[in-house]
């Protein structure tokens, strides 16, 4: 009989079936964060059990440390933060797990230290109490986003229970066509299915486009899968997964039979799925979202739908028909963990080299890791954030979310690399366009929503 | 342990907007503390509040209305409490004594986290959706979890069935923890573990 991918990763982790048709997964890896693994951590030493194998579970400060350059290891971002920090220490430290402190060479966001640190590799089954994990399955992982008491119960027991979700393969084909990435497939999909048009499924992203993708563009659109409804999102890993995992595993380990396992994680060709999504990828331009929900999503150069919802308009500021483009913003973000990778950080600095961020515009930078801070440093691609008039951060989540302090004013319209433009999400009252990484760049160089390609050419004397 | 959940009467209100995400039901900025109380203060916080600072109500939100005093039953759309994953969100509601939630679908894990509380989420088509939605003010909203069944005093002859799992059932009806029940199957979580650590020995060297 022929399976899914899904179903082989199922199937490799079931530890047996459980009442209703429910079963119980063994989980490799655990990943917690100081917002919601420090009371996952806490109430579990509450209830009386201890982590049953501290060697998988890995806790990482990421949420409300703060970006500020020489940040303190306790500095939060919001009021009251920091008991989150110093509580997940301690009690990280109690259990024995291992912590990733936010003065450690690794820190970062957990779905782009995870990947990068060799954390998670292809045919893990990893789990977080984050809705973003989804983001891990882009190296053929099982990855999903669970609450904190599941995370609890992962610790006691090595496992968790889940019931078999119904399957969606998205295939993509086609090639991109220039200045669109990862974020523009994504929120085309959202925008053409719609939020819950994921149907809370497992989804396999395949096709020629998915293939052309590097891992960190594939990081990305499994990253947005959540956003769309998913379950979880997958990718089958191929020469390029194993290319980039090779590089990160212990070099003790017996790499020949993994890397044999990990080339038998595909899709059967005639294997079944409930739901099969086909997107053409040459009809795709760059995507920016102008309402309040990824759906509300469309074209840079196109205008705001003549039925637009009146609540979603109200909050943003707008009116039906409006163009997107040339709406005039106060704020760029870049950063999270949808778009705070190397390869977005190019893709910005390529815009901003040679240009300056417009008056009156606040913009920030903000790597997703320590990692990915150092290598853009020794490109020089932070002297050209700097010079262009952004912020340059320590890694974290940053301003992606509002957690009660460092924010944009209300009513400001910000575009950003992020991945919720949810009411109040980056602040009370601001007004949130996510968009690739390029798009935020020539936006806050032109003041105003912009396409790359409509930005005026450099002046002769900074190109 | 989860409050036990068998046969529910209570007060409803509607909330008719879809795509509700966990950041609306509690603003990170309300998570104040390491731990799951002290949340309900901080509900629906930036609709509830015209100013959420200083805790100045906004008459026009549902929740505040003098009518909906006591309200247990939530009436929505698609799509709620899609978004982040915080069970903060489960745990806000649930302090604040909502018991019953009605929409059209739910984002997954806040479905799960639901269950996990003590609050039942229940799926209905959109034609009973909007039967419920219909209804000026507050009504009386009766859930029978064991029969699955669901009726409303304002509605004559309107009486649905919902589907739920067996598991979440079970849990919801007993208020059972879920770590002791998966506990009982501790032999078999061992074996398998002891042979997958010879067939996936790289999973088993720590990162």
């Amino acid at each position: 009989m022929a399976h899914t991918l899904f179903d082989k990763l199922w199937q490799a982790h079931r530890v047996c079936g459980s009442e209703g048709g429910a079963d119980l997964l063994a989980i490799d890896r655990l990943l917690l964060h100081e917002r919601t693994g420090g009371v996952a951590l806490k109430s579990l030493a509450e209830n009386g059990y201890s982590v049953r194998d501290p060697s998988r579970v890995i806790a990482i400060m990421d949420h409300i440390v703060s970006f500020k350059s020489g940040r303190g290891r306790n500095d939060a971002r919001s009021p009251g933060g920091a008991a989150f920090i110093t509580e997940t220490r301690q009690m990280a430290n109690a259990a024995g797990i291992h912590l990733i402190d936010t003065d450690s060479h690794d820190q970062g966001i957990v779905h782009v230290t995870a990947p990068e640190k060799g954390i998670v590799l292809p045919g893990f089954s990893i789990v977080c109490p984050d809705s973003h994990t989804c983001s891990l399955g882009a190296l053929g992982a099982l990855a999903w986003g669970i609450g904190s008491s599941e995370a609890e119960h992962v610790m006691a027991t090595g496992v968790l229970r889940a019931t078999k979700p119904p399957q969606m393969r998205v295939r993509v084909e086609g090639a991109l066509p220039e200045g669109c990435s990862a974020k523009d497939i994504a929120l085309y999909m959202i925008s053409t299915y719609g939020a819950g048009g994921g149907q809370r499924s497992a989804i396999e992203f395949c096709g020629t486009t998915v293939e052309q993708l590097s891992i960190e563009g594939r990081l990305t659109l499994c990253n947005m899968a959540v956003e769309f409804a998913a379950f979880s999102a997958l990718i089958a890993p191929d020469e390029k997964t194993l290319d980039y995992v090779r590089e990160r595993v212990d070099p003790n380990s017996d790499l020949d039979t993994a890397m044999a396992y990990w080339r038998t994680l595909n899709t059967d060709t005639d294997a079944a799925f409930d739901h099969e999504i086909i997107i053409d990828a040459t009809q795709i331009t760059p995507q920016i979202s102008w309402g309040t929900s990824p759906e509300q999503s469309c074209a840079v150069n196109q205008r705001v739908p003549s039925d637009a919802s009146s609540q979603a308009l109200s909050y943003m500021g707008l009116e039906p028909s409006q163009a997107i483009s040339g709406l005039a913003i106060e704020g760029a973000f870049i950063g999270s963990c949808t778009n705070g990778r190397l390869s977005d950080l190019k893709s910005a600095a390529r815009i901003l080299q040679g240009r300056r961020v417009a008056p009156g515009v606040r913009a920030v930078c903000v790597p997703g890791s320590q990692s990915v801070r150092r290598e853009a440093e020794a490109l020089g691609i932070d002297k050209i954030f700097v010079a262009a008039g952004f912020e340059w951060g320590e890694p974290g989540c940053a301003m992606c979310f509002y957690a009660g302090g460092e924010t944009f004013p209300p009513r400001a319209r910000v575009v950003s690399s992020t991945n919720r433009n949810f009411e109040g999400r980056q602040g009370p009252g601001v007004r949130t366009h996510i968009t690739n990484p390029a798009v935020v760049a020539a936006s806050a160089v032109a003041g105003s929503i912009c396409a790359p390609s409509d930005l005026p050419a450099r002046s002769k004397e900074l190109a | 342990m989860a409050e036990k959940l068998v046969v529910h009467t209570g007060r409803s209100a509607v909330l008719s907007r879809d795509n509700v995400d966990t950041d609306q039901i509690i603003p990170s900025r309300e998570m104040k503390t390491v731990g799951r109380k002290g949340l309900s203060d901080g509900l629906f916080a930036g609709w509830r509040y015209t100013d959420a600072q200083a805790r100045i109500e906004n008459p026009d939100f549902v929740l505040n209305r003098p009518e909906q005093v006591g309200t247990t039953v939530l009436i929505t759309g698609k799509n709620f409490g899609c978004g982040s994953s915080r069970e903060h969100a489960a745990w806000a509601l649930k302090e604040y004594g909502i018991r019953v939630i009605i929409a059209e679908s739910f984002g997954e894990i806040f479905h799960g986290n639901c269950i996990r509380n003590g609050i039942l989420p229940i799926t209905l088509p959109t034609d009973d959706m909007d039967s419920l939605r219909s209804l000026a003010g507050p009504v009386e909203v009766t859930v029978d979890l064991v029969a699955q069944s669901i009726a409303c005093a304002n509605l004559p002859n309107w009486e649905r069935q919902f589907d739920i799992s067996a598991f979440a059932k079970r849990l919801l009806t007993e208020g059972l923890d879920p770590i002791s029940m998966t506990l009982t199957s501790k032999d078999e979580i061992e074996a398998f573990f002891e042979k997958d650590a010879a067939q996936r020995p790289w999973v088993y060297s720590a990162a």
